[in-house]
């Protein structure tokens, strides 16, 4: 930690640390709604298989995990929850906000019970937008945030400074 | 689409929102501790919380706390046209989301006194247990995951995708269709779907021997669901339990049958599966043979389809005249209802959903009262709720 965070990392080491960084995503799945289902079959089946891109979807606890997919409606009532859960997870961690729900509200924007997007509570990374997405979408998602893993600047993402500009996939 | 509140902001609505749903429980108490699960669990979509007061490893009393999914669909539906509930009322239970649409346009249909053609109704029928295969064929690998078992899940999202390809192939949705519409369907069967329809009902066939045999056949499975979780006929009925739970506790009661609402179920050959036992087993099981029997009404329905038009006379402007109506069908997961009011206007003055995943877990404290913990989950995976169609 002390070489990462001193900021004077030899490039080549920060090349390789990103890179095995990226190819081993732990993901949590905080599954809300019907897109959790497309999660599942994202996450969970043979047709999709997100393992090949090297995510692994199992962690036992969000403090295992890197990245936490928020898929579906959030409610006032879960928003503490989902703050605990985002405050258990180790930095650097990422944050992916699927379906329109998560984003923004999606067919319930004037619901009196439903939170207008989970990036009012936590900050968020990737939008993958989609009423539900399809598995494609987020694993499209994913494959963007790899991407932008690997390019990263490790000291500064460390102290949670420079988020960067939020990905919107499509 | 960056957040608007600053962090403190953020913090303190966190802070309100979890002091507003904080619930006094007891961790330590005299008779024993309080077991907290929920409300959030990764083999589960949705969020629900059960609290549990245990004596060592027996449940003394336990507590379903609903309400995390809450969306607010009578209230939503009230500001909102017909068409648009229509796309509103696909999300109850999401993964039948076709069976959701149709009690609310039959209702709003008998209020306009429109009638859909023959072959609207039977391909109507036709997606409606397109859905229910969609969606219990899920549970059966759901069933095992949260026993322990982790490949039947695989299996099952693999087979169900052979039925989303054919709901997809005709709707554009994988599995928010938004198909139905007033006076019939938004369009006709596309070529050739009637025979891969089929070639996918034989592999759902398939899928369904599979499973009786590595899941069904199970010893594991078997001794964790055989004689645990019973829940007796008239305990059933009284907690308003249907569907498969209602069936599995021997009792033979399906809206299908004896329910008159149009759909092309009394021109089918088929059987209503029950169980006499009442536990675990026996409410999966019975889930298992509706699949099966689902896939043979899809196959006599693709052969007998009527020709002929698929949309009735309706008026552009949709306006349903003033009136009441009340719309059960059997769903997978139950009985579903719409209790529908209107005053005359392009939407409704209001609705009342009533879900069958409701009154299915009110029985949860009921049953889950003396079990052994491992057999909690157990007994609610085998309860099967989906907590869109809890909570609304
Ligand atoms: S975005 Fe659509 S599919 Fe996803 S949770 Fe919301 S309503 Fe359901």
């Amino acid at each position: 930690m002390g070489l990462v965070e001193s900021g004077k990392m030899p490039k080549p080491l920060t090349k390789l640390l990103n890179l095995s960084r990226k190819y081993s995503v732990w993901a949590y799945q905080w599954g809300l709604a019907c897109c959790a289902i497309e999660m599942g079959a994202a996450f969970a089946s043979p047709r999709y298989d997100v393992m090949r891109l090297g995510v692994i979807p199992f962690p036992a606890s969000p403090r295992q995990a890197d990245l936490v997919v928020i898929s579906g409606t959030v409610t006032d009532k879960i928003v503490p929850a989902i703050r605990r859960l985002y405050e258990q997870m180790p930095d650097p961690k990422y944050v992916i906000s699927m379906g329109s729900c998560a984003n923004c509200g999606g067919p319930y924007w004037d619901s009196y019970s439903v939170t207008k997007g989970v990036d009012q509570i936590i900050p968020v990374d990737v939008y993958v937008p989609g009423c539900p997405p399809r598995p494609e979408a987020l694993l499209e998602g994913i494959v963007l945030l790899q991407e932008r893993i690997q390019n990263e600047d490790m000291p500064t993402r460390w102290r949670g400074e420079n988020r960067g500009e939020p990905i919107v996939v499509g | 689409m960056t957040g608007t509140l600053t962090e403190a902001q953020q913090l303190a609505y966190a802070n309100a929102q979890a002091a507003d749903g904080r619930v006094n429980v007891d961790l330590e108490t005299d008779e024993g501790m309080t077991l907290n699960m929920g409300p959030q669990h990764p083999a589960t979509h949705g969020t629900l919380r059960v609290i549990a007061k245990l004596d060592g490893e027996q449940v003394v009393s336990a507590d379903v706390m609903c309400g995390y999914m809450h969306r607010g669909y009578e209230k939503l539906c009230e500001v909102r046209s017909y068409p648009q509930i229509n796309t509103l009322v696909n999300r109850i239970d999401w993964l039948g989301s076709f069976a959701n649409e149709v009690p609310f346009i039959l209702a709003a249909e008998q209020l306009m006194g429109v009638e859909a053609p023959p072959r609207a109704m039977w391909i109507r029928t036709l997606f409606f247990e397109l859905s229910r295969i969609a969606n219990l064929s899920l549970f059966i690998g759901d069933l095992a995951l949260q026993l322990g078992a982790q490949t039947p899940a695989f299996y099952a999202f693999r087979d169900r995708e052979f039925v989303l390809n054919q709901i997809e192939s005709v709707t554009g949705g994988r599995f928010h269709p938004n198909f139905d519409r007033i006076g019939g369907l938004k369009d006709d069967l596309p070529k050739g779907w009637i025979a891969d329809t089929k070639a996918a009902m034989s592999r759902l066939r398939a899928y369904c021997d599979e499973m009786e045999d590595l899941v069904y056949g199970n010893e594991i499975f078997q001794t964790r669901t055989r004689g645990i979780g019973i829940i007796p006929a008239g305990v059933a009925q009284s907690y308003g339990l249907s569907g498969a739970n209602l069936r599995g506790s021997g009792v033979d009661w399906d809206l299908r049958r004896d329910a008159n609402i149009g759909l092309a179920y009394d021109q089918l050959d088929w059987k209503v599966w029950t169980h006499p036992d009442g536990d675990s087993f026996s409410r999966s099981w019975v889930r298992l043979q509706e699949v099966r029997e689902a896939t043979k009404m899809v196959d006599q329905l693709c052969d007998g389809m009527p020709a002929g038009p698929i949309m009735a006379k309706v008026p552009r402007i949709i306006k349903v005249p003033e009136g009441e109506a009340y719309v059960v069908t059997e769903n997978p997961l139950g009985q579903m209802g719409y209790y529908l009011v209107s005053k005359g206007d392009t939407g409704p003055f209001r609705v009342k959903i009533r879900t069958a995943s409701f009154n299915n877990i009110s029985v949860v404290p009921w049953v889950l009262r003396g079990v052994y913990v491992p057999d909690i989950i157990a007994i609610l995976a085998s309860l099967y709720f989906i907590l869109g169609d809890i909570d609304k």
